[in-house]
């Protein structure tokens, strides 16, 4: 259970890595960044909403918000003025640059917020506790769980359901392609990247209220999504969600005998299945 | 420059360093040891990186090295710190040579991710270690030097000195390795994997061995630091260790090995003086510069003086 629960924002927060790797083809390590920002931000916004006397299911609002904000203000700004210029070279140099980023994102957050920890526990109560099979569960968690499948549901819908996103599924086929029929490239990676960095700032923002919110979470979260899109494949949301439920699974499994069990998981998918478990392997191109 | 000519400079370098050791401050004298130590490890990700790929778990083999000299200090009461470093090289060696076949089948991220895999395993065994410290590391005395023990400024010195001498070697050794024929191939396989296996060389293990030998550079680099400071932690082989000596191969570029170090140098005095004065912000700094080389300096800094070769190819040319 711990480890469904644990899966469940993880799958959102890899569902954001997966999609800009999927549509740019960047492996974007500064995703950790923009899901502690989510929950900086959320924090933040709590306190001020609570300040105000909107306390509550207020608070949830203020998570949204703060989730929307990040990812508007954050994901056109990265995209545009930084990722753009880079898109003609190597998958490895765009891997450098996000790193870069990273760096640059871990000390502004430390420069905003300081180093000392948040709290903001008052949502983590809003939907009392749930009798499962004579244990207690947080309802917060079941919630989370429920935002999880949410999102993943919500995000296959639109990629293979609707006009936009099959215009994205034609972009990631071929970049080339799809310009020459008319799809504006450019904006379609912007979009795809703004929806990444939503999902990382709505995972980290929901998390907010179950952990410490302070320096150095971003760290363990990008290793671990990492761990999880290699398991279900580079590009694939079913892999994603399968890849959070394999690693939550072992995590909790694991958790205080060795929770490096995952990078293992992680090492024996590479070797074996590089493509990731549920993916064909993709004809040699020349 | 002829293979005589790079000898030459390179002995010329190390004795001018060597003497210029002889001036230099105690604390300065101590941060070229460990920029030397860390850079050759850089050096390794240099011969890795000219093939088109880029390690993200050099840590491992670097925690490797130091791990094993220390082990046999504490354990074996080995204390000459030159048959340290050898024990500390030849296991690094040993390691890479056992994955590096393994992990020369990939290319591009999954070889980015699978190193970082194996050295995330390795810091995770290593923190669940008590027998090695655990999370906490542990510390070992100054060794010693033809049976002299290293202490007091002359101990500084003549670790110094070692560093500057092995580090020089290998670092020789490497750009030889560059201009022989196999080195050269390691260009082609970035330029091209496919028509180099068409040719009839074996991507593979030209990229095994080039990991084998990152890996030696990486246990002599791990190994001299751990003599030099005293002590080891599981945090060499942390993803931001690996990641610091990606960035100094990147803002060293490719052409030029002495540049690894110029940049290995710049990295550690830059560190000490922003954790003097704004420990907060120095990784935005770094991130910054790390930005503007890739942007304004694709072949890095040693394009500066080793004459403007074409960047390295770019595009989306390098074979899935």
């Amino acid at each position: 259970m711990d480890g469904l629960i644990y899966a469940s924002w993880l799958f959102v927060v890899a569902l954001g890595l997966t999609l800009v790797f999927g549509v740019l083809k960047i492996l974007n390590i500064a995703h950790g960044s923009l899901y502690a920002i989510g929950a900086y931000v959320a924090a933040s916004l709590v306190t001020l909403f609570a300040s105000w006397g909107l306390g509550g299911h207020f608070a949830l609002l203020a998570m949204l918000l703060a989730a929307v904000g990040v990812a508007l203000v954050m994901g056109p700004l990265m995209e545009r003025y930084l990722l753009r210029l880079f898109y003609a070279r190597d998958e490895v140099v765009l891997l450098l640059v996000t790193y870069a980023l990273f760096l640059i994102l871990e000390d502004a957050v430390k420069l905003i917020w300081g180093v000392n920890p948040y709290y903001v526990s008052e949502p983590y109560q809003l939907f009392g506790n749930v009798a499962f099979a004579s244990l207690f569960y947080v309802g917060y968690d079941f919630a989370l769980i429920g935002l999880a499948i949410a999102c993943g549901i919500a995000v296959w819908f639109a990629l293979n359901r609707t006009r936009s996103g099959k215009v994205v599924l034609a972009v990631i086929f071929s970049r080339e392609m799809s310009s020459s029929m008319g799809v504006n490239v450019d904006k379609v990676h912007m979009i795809a990247f703004t929806l990444g960095v939503f999902l990382a700032a709505v995972g980290g923002a929901f998390t907010a209220p179950m952990i410490s919110v302070q320096p150095g979470i971003s760290v363990s979260v990008i290793i671990v999504s990492f761990a999880v899109i290699i398991i279900g494949g580079l590009g694939s949301i079913e892999g994603a969600a399968i890849g959070a439920v394999i690693v939550g699974l072992a995590r909790a499994a694991a958790v205080h005998l060795m929770p490096e069990a995952i990078y293992l998981v992680m090492a024996a998918v590479l070797i074996f299945r590089p493509e990731g478990l549920f993916q064909r392997a993709a004809a040699r191109k020349i | 420059m002829s293979r005589l000519a790079l000898v030459l400079g390179a002995a010329g370098i190390m004795a001018v360093l060597l003497l210029v050791g002889l001036a230099l401050p105690r604390w300065l004298l101590f941060l070229v040891t460990l920029a030397a130590s860390h850079g050759i490890v850089s050096v390794g990700i240099l011969v890795i990186m000219r093939g088109g790929l880029v390690s993200f778990g050099q840590g491992l083999v670097f925690a490797i090295g130091g791990y094993a000299a220390a082990l046999s200090f504490t354990q074996l009461g080995i204390t000459d710190v030159i048959v340290l470093i050898l024990i500390g090289t030849l296991a690094a060696t040993l390691v890479g040579a056992a994955v590096g076949p393994l992990l020369a089948r990939y290319t591009g991220i999954f070889f980015g991710m699978l190193t970082l895999a194996l050295s995330m395993v390795a810091y995770g065994v290593l923190i669940k270690s008590p027998a090695v410290g655990g999370s906490d590391g542990f510390n070992i005395p100054r060794g010693t030097l033809f049976g002299v023990r290293l202490e007091g400024a002359a101990g500084d010195y003549a670790l110094y000195a070692l560093a500057i001498v092995l580090t020089g070697l290998a670092a020789t050794a490497v750009a030889l390795h560059t201009r022989s024929a196999r080195g050269l191939m390691t260009r082609a396989i970035h330029g091209n994997g496919l028509r180099v296996e068409y040719l009839g060389t074996s991507v593979q293990s030209v990229m095994a061995i080039n990991f084998t030998i990152a890996a030696a550079l990486g246990g002599l680099g791990g190994a001299l630091t751990i003599v030099a400071l005293g002590h080891i932690e599981p945090t060499f082989a942390y993803w931001t260790q690996s990641g610091e000596f990606v960035f100094v191969a990147i803002l060293a570029g490719s052409q030029s090995v002495t540049a690894v170090f110029i940049a290995s140098l710049a990295l550690e005095l830059v560190r000490s003086f922003s954790n003097l004065y704004f420990p907060n912000t120095w990784q935005l700094a770094l991130g910054l510069f790390l930005l503007a080389i890739i942007l304004f300096l694709p072949a890095g800094i040693g394009s500066l003086w080793a004459g403007r070769r074409k960047a390295p190819a770019t595009g989306a040319e390098t074979q899935a």
